[in-house]
This record gives C-alpha cells, sequence and structure tokens, in this order.
C-alpha cells in the first residue's frame, strides 16, 4: 500500500471514530493529502499541510494532523483549518468549504518559527503546551451517558467515539 | 544577502502587482495559484515550506509586515495596498478586477 493510501485510511477511520467526513472537495482532499505525504517523508510526522511547520517536532506537535484545534473549528465553523475534516453539514454543502480563522495561538507559531529560524533544535528549552492557559482552566468536560467516556472540550463531540452515542447523550462533568 | 527566489507567474494581466506567499502542501494555496493563473493575472510566489536559512528569514521578515499570523495563502496587492489573507476567492477576483 503506498503512503498516500495508508493516509487516506488513517484519516478515514479517524474520521468515523469521530463523527467527522472527510473534504468533499475532491480535488483538495488530495491535495491535503499529498501535502501531509510529504510533511510525513520531510519530517517525520504529518503536520498541517497548510500550516508551516518548524521541522522540530517539539514546536510541531499541536499541529500534526489530526490537530488539537480540529474539534473546536469543526464545532464553530464546520471544517477544521485546512477542511480535511469536515462536519456533516459540511459534507452536504461542499460549496461553504472555505478560510476560516487560525486558532492556534500567534505565541507558539511565534515560538516554533523561531525556533525553525534559529535552529535552535539542540537546546533544552520546556516543550510549549500549546493550549492557552485560558482555555484549559474554562473548559468543560464531557460524560457519555452510555459508556463513561470523558473529554474536554467547548462542546459534545458529534458522537462517542468509543460507544458512538450520539451528542445528546453527553452531559457536562464536575469533579469532586 | 542574495535575494530570495520567487517565482514568477507570467500572466497577461499587469495592471496590479501581486505577490502570494504561499506553502507547497497547501491545497488552498494550490487553489489561489490555480484561480491567478485563470485569471491570466501576472504574479510572484514564495513557497516558504521550501526555503532554508537567510531566505527563510528575509520572507519571515517580509510577510510579517503585511500579515502578523503569517498565514498562508498570503495575498499582497499593489505593495500592501490590499492583503487579503486566505483563499477568498471573490475578494481576489474583486480587487484585481480592472
Amino acid at each position: 500500500m503506498n503512503a498516500k493510501q495508508t493516509i487516506i485510511d488513517s484519516m478515514n477511520e479517524n474520521a468515523k471514530d469521530n463523527g467527522y467526513y472527510l473534504c468533499p472537495d475532491a480535488q483538495l482532499f488530495s491535495d491535503l493529502i499529498d501535502g501531509l505525504a510529504k510533511n510525513t517523508q520531510r519530517y517525520g510526522y504529518g503536520s498541517c499541510p497548510c500550516r508551516v511547520a518548524s521541522g522540530l517536532k517539539k514546536h510541531d506537535v499541536d499541529i500534526i494532523c489530526p490537530c488539537e484545534y480540529r474539534d473546536a473549528d469543526v464545532d464553530e465553523f464546520g471544517m477544521c483549518y485546512c477542511g480535511l475534516f469536515v462536519h456533516e453539514r459540511i459534507k452536504n454543502n461542499p460549496s461553504q468549504l472555505g478560510p476560516i480563522p487560525e486558532r492556534r495561538p500567534q505565541e507558539i507559531i511565534d515560538a516554533a518559527l523561531t525556533a525553525a529560524e534559529t535552529k535552535s533544535s539542540t537546546s533544552e528549552e520546556t516543550t510549549l503546551h500549546p493550549k492557552s492557559v485560558k482555555k484549559t482552566q474554562t473548559i468543560t468536560v464531557w460524560r457519555c451517558t452510555v459508556c463513561g467516556y470523558l473529554c474536554a472540550r467547548e462542546t459534545p463531540p458529534p458522537i462517542c467515539p468509543i460507544c458512538k452515542a450520539k451528542a445528546e447523550r453527553f452531559e457536562p462533568f464536575a469533579l469532586g | 544577502m542574495k535575494a530570495m527566489k520567487r517565482e514568477r507567474v507570467p500572466g497577461k494581466k499587469k495592471a496590479h502587482q501581486v505577490k502570494i506567499y504561499t506553502l507547497s502542501t497547501c491545497g488552498w494555496c494550490k487553489k489561489t495559484k490555480e484561480l491567478l493563473k485563470d485569471l491570466d493575472v501576472e504574479f510572484e510566489y514564495v513557497d516558504i515550506d521550501t526555503l532554508s536559512g537567510d531566505d527563510l528569514v528575509e520572507a519571515n521578515e517580509e510577510i510579517k509586515k503585511y500579515n502578523p499570523y503569517r498565514t498562508y495563502p498570503t495575498i499582497v496587492i499593489d505593495q500592501g495596498k490590499h492583503v487579503i489573507l486566505g483563499f477568498k476567492d471573490k475578494e481576489i477576483k474583486e480587487k484585481l478586477s480592472g
């Protein structure tokens, strides 16, 4: 099996598990997969084809596809930043595919690109945690009332990735 | 410092100077290049992800002037008179018409 097909299969499986769909624009889909294959080959990991990677994995972990921003972007805009993963409503209306704002925090982008420019791959600075402090402090934990799966995100997932229960079977979950 | 390499795509329409900053892996950047070709607009592009060393530093400095977020594609028309972030096809057509 070639590299491209391996990526397609894995993204397809991931989309199904999470209740998403893959890009409905066939040409764009093919180009995005080509981009992912190229990034995998040159960096050793499939970073987002529509974002600049630093080439330093510790700075790029948050944009390895499926990226950390996907769920929030699909919730808000119906598609992830590059458009590889979409909500059902975009799958049914592909003309709504289009540019969405970059959710990745500016300071993360700047730090990654500065590191890339200075090639500080050997420096011992701490790995950045891409989710901003604010976000992790306010994010809701959702519990699948069918199987008990927990996830932290703005809204419940379209389906439970474990038992496939629908979003309406999720409830906010509070600790203690 | 030698100037960074830009690719020039010829076109019959040269009323505006069009520079785009792109990624070789990005499907939306590809759509932007194809739209400009379809419009027969002459333009220059730089695939940022193919640069390294001084060229990369220079390109990053340049794009930051127009788009601090450094997202792609960034379309710069007439030295920054119009800057379009992302494949906004209607806006690109509108700014380049006439």
